[in-house]
């Protein structure tokens, strides 16, 4: 067993490599769905029936499919319309598409229990467009869907090891080629296992200092 | 036209909400330095009124005047955009009955940011003015607390200072008091009733008949969406000319023999 961790030590070039590409996957991902997500919640939150039922059929329809089927659909069964992406492009866009719209139904939970009186008097005082956004909706927006946002990005990280099937060479996929080369897949696995929880641990620390920030203001 | 010695010229103003006529034809003027209390029963379009000045709510018919200068409505005669309108809203501050502090920043920070953010003026200058502002109010000490962790009566007096930090031409109230614990009314009274003797031009929405009486250069008497009655507020209160009015004064002659507040 010591030696088979031994191996998985002396790839470790590789499973670092692959936790990093991981990384950026998983962050690259995150921030897109959340922009994705913003530009979706107010379509969400409107109140035309046809604009309104898109975006539904697109945040309910995205929640149910698994998504080891939609990055299949996206690098497999895109080229059949013409759609040709690499297994980078593919795995960000299947990632992103994804989990915006679980970011989009986070973020209008969380809109709409914002009070309404606070964003008034930021129009009242003279706040308009992108600096009333910014300045006055969105931090307590953040504050309040941090910790569950947070938790989106884990379910980002552990999703992405799916992308191995398309052949992206993250931590998952680093793993499955160490073992198959050295049939060690015990200590292969359990190795990115734990290189995963580290990954969440750091986003872990993020939503609890978010989540001390926003409890001084509550 | 505008009568450009007054601060506020609110002309034949009407608002209606669906098929419910909220206000109509309203008008009044205020002048530097007055006090102007609008007073009536509730659902009688006091806030609806004073949410048209800023254009919180933009009025169906009427004009509205600061300083002269149309509000809403721009030279070329059509609706000002949303940058137009923020210059015009930063020369009017607005107190709100539930507060609507930012809650994401402390006191201090409220009263700097728009200053800051709208109105760009050097932050150093700003922060000198706010902590003024903030002894004024009595609230020196809470300058780094959040919102959250204070009194409603306190949160109301940065409410105020807030709105002083712009420098407003005119300060708007929309009940201020009416969400506040009786107890906490007073500190916030206090601090209004000082602004009237400073001479700080204000429009306020108030249920306080007492502090009307007091403090009020002349009040407005709406009901129903209309200006029923409008007056000096010794005469409003000890000899009302319309039935309405006696009928509505009725309900608070507890309040104002006792000069309770």
């Amino acid at each position: 067993m010591i030696h088979d961790f031994g191996i998985v030590w002396g790839e470790r070039a590789l499973l670092l490599s692959g936790l990093a590409n991981t990384a950026i996957l998983s962050t690259l991902s995150a921030i897109a769905a959340l922009l994705l997500g913003f530009m979706v919640t107010p379509v969400l939150m409107s109140k035309q029936p046809v604009v309104y039922g898109a975006a539904r059929l697109f945040v309910d329809g995205m929640r149910c499919v698994p998504f080891l089927l939609f990055a299949y659909i996206v690098y497999y069964g895109f080229p059949s319309f013409g759609i040709r992406l690499d297994n980078w492009t593919s795995g960000l866009v299947a990632l992103t598409v994804y989990n915006a719209a679980y970011m989009a139904e986070i973020l209008r939970g969380a809109w709409a229990v914002q009070p309404r009186e606070p964003i008034e008097a930021g129009i009242a005082f003279g706040f308009s467009e992108i600096k009333l956004f910014r300045r006055i909706i969105l931090p307590p927006l953040l504050l309040s869907a941090g910790p569950v946002i947070g938790n989106q990005m884990i379910q980002i990280i552990k999703d992405s090891a799916f992308l191995t099937i398309i052949a992206l060479p993250e931590l998952t996929h680093a793993a499955s080629s160490i073992q198959s080369r050295y049939y060690v897949p015990f200590a292969a696995f359990i190795t990115a296992v734990f290189l995963y929880w580290g990954l969440c641990l750091i986003i872990e620390a993020g939503v609890s200092s978010i989540g001390r920030i926003a409890d001084a203001r509550r | 036209m505008a009568d450009s010695t007054k601060v506020l010229d609110v002309a034949g103003v009407s608002k209606r909400f669906g098929d419910a006529e909220v206000l109509s034809d309203v008008s009044f003027q205020v002048g530097k330095g007055e006090t102007i209390c609008v007073l009536g029963p509730s659902g009688s379009g006091k806030s609806t009124l004073l949410r048209c000045i800023n254009w919180l709510e933009r009025p169906d018919a009427g004009q509205i005047y600061l300083n002269g200068e149309r509000v809403g409505i721009n030279n070329a005669g059509i609706v000002m955009g949303d940058r137009e309108l923020s210059g015009i809203r930063t020369h009017i501050g607005m107190v709100f009955q539930h507060f609507a502090l930012w809650p994401h920043l402390t006191v201090l920070q409220n009263l700097m940011e728009a200053p800051v953010q709208v109105q760009k003026r050097p932050k150093a200058e700003v922060r000198d003015e706010a902590l003024a502002l903030l002894a004024k109010v009595g609230l020196s000490d809470k300058r780094d607390a959040f919102p959250a962790k204070l009194s409603g009566g306190q949160k109301q007096r940065v409410g105020i200072a807030r709105a002083l930090a712009m420098r407003p031409d005119l300060l708007l109230f929309d009940e201020p008091t009416s969400a506040l614990d009786p107890e906490l009314v007073g500190e916030v009274l206090v601090v209004m009733r000082d602004l009237a003797r400073e001479g700080m031009t204000m429009v306020i929405v108030t249920h306080e008949m007492a502090f009307a009486r007091d403090a009020a250069t002349r009040v407005l008497f709406l009901d129903r969406g209309r200006v029923v009655e409008t007056g000096s507020p010794d005469k409003f209160f000890s000899n009302p000319e319309t039935e309405r009015a006696r009928q509505f004064l009725q309900r608070y002659a507890g309040d104002i023999a006792n000069n309770k507040r």
